[in-house]
């Protein structure tokens, strides 16, 4: 009788597998990173005031990532659905709660990766100055951000996963779902930016709004996910 | 013999459309069952039901005295199903394929390498993108990653399909070695010369039904 593992162990091998696929085939490096840094350099032409550019910062970089992170949710599933893969998951008896969680922290760090990359192109193109203390902030909100734009990145990435059209459907079920992170996280580097005169320390209530988010969703994915595969 | 495998007045659908139409099939321990019809006869919905895959609307199933319709996802970790599709990540190299599927389970090193030797994808092959395999060479791929997770029974569609003369002797006895091993097997085939001298008992689908 073949023996399921414990369920840190898949949250390790889905984690580790999908990361190993990006590390293959550089999607994120070669062509999702691109994309990002391309709409930030947009952002910056439609714009063209690098007094309106460093007040919208902040926004600009966290649209950059949630476009970046549709392509990155797609493509996270689309490897599943390719030859089969998610149906071999499920006859294989994995708990589908520790497959959640898995795909979860491959998206996390993907993203995150990408968000430091869209935070440097802010400093470097919209001419964006932090304190230690507002790049600290900064961090922490990337880090809660990141968190809550995995948890929900996967369940809304397994909802559509099934589902014909899935490539336009995603964006439309996706995207006002994570409109609280949008608004959190702005607000919050806005905080760690000083846009507009902000203080640092009105950007935590912000990181606390965005950590609710990141719970309700890893709750939510790691419960609903398996069901909403399995439809 | 024991029953592994018990279907009864069994109806599933797929989406709007029924896929069985009462369909009944019993299923001994060591046996080799084929399962022949014509294209949308019901093979690959009755593999998927046995698998856990598809659910029962209406009859009853046990698989490994496991309820169907009330304990669908327990059956899963002690089935294999090899479908159409290979069920492999393309951008992974062949032996990382096989190593996520093992992660799965508690499967050995030893169980891994044998595995590989015996599908023919260890030594140059395994550091290949699967992706650049060709048809034949990613079936070889899938029975490994099917061989390394040690199922009790092997649900089986077309898994002839794309393979070379050597890669179908070799297939059909390592299926005859997991039979000799304690698994049963329940394969759905075209290729009914082979197929047929490879099972223990041929049972006819039509209609989304057993006849």
């Amino acid at each position: 009788m073949s023996s399921v593992k414990s369920r840190r162990t898949i949250v390790v091998a889905v984690a580790r597998k999908d990361l190993s696929i990006e590390w293959n085939s550089r999607i994120l490096t070669n062509q999702v990173a691109p994309f990002a840094a391309i709409v930030m350099v947009m952002f910056a032409f439609a714009l063209d005031n690098e007094g309106i550019l460093q007040r919208v910062a902040p926004g600009l970089m966290w649209l950059a990532t949630l476009f970046s992170m549709l392509i990155v949710v797609q493509r996270s599933f689309t490897v599943e659905s390719a030859d089969g893969a998610l149906d071999a998951l499920r006859v294989a008896g994995v708990d589908t709660g520790a497959i959640f969680v898995g795909k979860s922290l491959a998206l996390m760090v993907q993203l995150f990766v990408l968000e430091v990359l869209l935070l440097a192109t802010a400093v470097v193109l919209y001419g964006v100055e932090m304190t230690a203390v507002g790049l600290l902030e900064a961090f922490v909100t990337m880090v809660v951000a990141t968190a809550g734009l995995g948890c929900v990145g996967t369940l809304y990435g397994g909802l559509a996963a099934g589902a014909k059209g899935r490539e336009t459907l995603l964006p439309l079920l996706l995207l006002p779902v994570v409109a609280p992170v949008l608004i959190g996280a702005t607000r919050a580097t806005e905080a760690a930016f000083g846009s507009g005169g902000t203080a640092v320390s009105e950007g935590w209530p912000w990181i606390g709004l965005l950590a609710v988010f990141a719970v309700i969703f890893a709750v939510a994915g790691t419960v609903a996910f398996g069901p909403l595969v399995d439809e | 013999m024991d029953s592994v495998i018990e279907l009864n007045d069994v109806v599933a659908v797929l989406g709007q459309f029924p896929a069985l139409a009462g369909a009944n099939l019993q299923v001994s321990q060591g046996e080799i069952v084929l399962l022949q019809g014509p294209n949308g006869a019901g093979k690959t919905s009755i593999l998927r039901v046995c698998a856990g895959l598809l659910p029962i609307e209406r009859g009853s199933g046990r698989v490994l005295g496991i309820d169907l319709v009330a304990q669908r996802d327990e059956v899963r970790s002690r089935v294999g199903l090899l479908g159409h599709s290979n069920g492999l990540y393309l951008d992974l190299t062949v032996e990382q394929n096989v190593r996520f599927w093992a992660s799965m389970v508690n499967a050995t090193e030893e169980e891994i390498v044998r595995a590989m030797s015996l599908m023919r994808i260890d030594g140059r092959l395994s550091s290949v993108k699967t992706a650049r395999l060709s048809a034949g060479q990613r079936r070889r791929c899938a029975l490994a990653s099917l061989i390394v997770r040690r199922a009790e029974i092997w649900l089986l569609d077309e898994p002839h399909a794309g393979l070379d003369a050597q890669g179908r002797d070799e297939l059909d006895s390592v299926l005859r070695n997991a039979v000799s091993a304690g698994a049963t097997i329940v394969l759905a085939s075209h290729e009914m010369e082979r197929a047929s001298a490879l099972a223990t008992r041929v049972v006819t689908v039509d209609g989304g039904g057993v006849q």
